[in-house]
């Protein structure tokens, strides 16, 4: 390892950290108690869901795969899924503003919106 | 001398592939899509530094298009595409800038692999919430790529004495 490589390291080190924090305390700020849970399947918006209520929905597909929502004491997870990598499932739960759960297999993605005062109210369509 | 990179290129295919079906069993399962070890990055830079760069180049097409459709399927091979290629122009641009160790060329050639799967990912889910996992693949990006930078130098100066390229 040469000293340009550290160097290197180190700045990509410093502001990925950087970019984190600012992340962090954007999302604290940009989150209130109408937060929803956005799933959107293939880029269409599959339903909302508040993360004040507890909840559980299974997302079926034409193919037979499917992935389970919960929405439990204000935190989004997907607690069950079809796919083989099992990636959404372990992730960890979420309840801050555009944090993100993704299944690449069923290209499923559940993303939590802060929730402006706009009544947002769990409609589902 | 010829015979002899060609030989020695074939093996490294064979190693690359049998490198990528390791990867494949062994995920690294920190809830984040995509986040891989990178085991075969490893026969991507002792090639680059031995065998040379066309090779290199020639190597990862073929590790990524016989990987695709062994075990994947081609979106899979969208995402590995994209983050070989941006992955590889990276790490040929910092080799002939010259500035980097193989460790620090290794580091850029992580990082902009997931770069480049992410944004071929948020082009096919249509999203940008994609981009929240993008510091966290930046981060294992650095960390694999320091390891796989090392072990390789040292592979590199071992195959060097044997081939005398």
């Amino acid at each position: 390892m040469k000293k340009n490589d550290i160097v290197l390291i180190a700045i990509i080190l410093a502001v990925t950290a950087v970019c984190l924090l600012g992340m962090r305390i954007w999302q604290k700020n940009n989150t209130n108690g109408n937060a929803v849970a956005v799933v959107t399947i293939d880029g269409d918006v599959y339903g909302e869901y508040p993360l004040s209520e507890d909840y559980t929905e299974r997302i079926e597909f034409p193919d037979g795969s499917y992935n389970v929502l919960t929405i439990k004491d204000g935190f989004a997870k997907v607690s069950e899924a079809s796919c083989p990598d099992q990636i959404c499932v372990h992730h960890n739960r979420i309840k801050y503003s555009e944090e993100t759960i993704v299944c690449l297999p069923n290209k499923l993605v559940v993303t939590v919106q802060g929730g402006e005062d706009n009544g947002i109210d769990g409609s589902t369509y | 001398m010829k015979t002899k990179r060609i030989a020695f290129l074939g093996l490294f295919v064979a190693l690359a592939f049998v490198l990528s079906y390791i990867e494949f069993m062994l995920p690294l399962n920190i809830g984040i899509p995509g986040a891989k070890i990178g085991i075969a990055n490893l026969v991507v830079m002792v090639t680059l530094y031995t065998v040379g760069e066309k090779n290199a180049i020639a190597l990862s097409i073929i590790r990524v298009v016989l990987v695709g459709l062994t075990f994947g399927n081609i979106s899979m091979m969208m995402y590995s595409l994209a983050g070989a290629a941006l992955s590889l122009f990276a790490m040929l641009l910092a080799r002939k800038i010259g500035k980097l160790s193989m460790t620090g060329v290794s580091v850029l050639g992580g990082v902009f692999h997931n770069v480049g799967q992410i944004i071929v990912a948020m082009l096919v889910l249509e999203t940008k919430s994609l981009l929240y996992y993008l510091p966290f693949l930046i981060i294992v990006g650095t960390i694999t790529g320091i390891v796989i930078g090392i072990v390789s130098s040292l592979i590199t100066v071992r195959v060097k004495k044997v081939l005398n390229f």
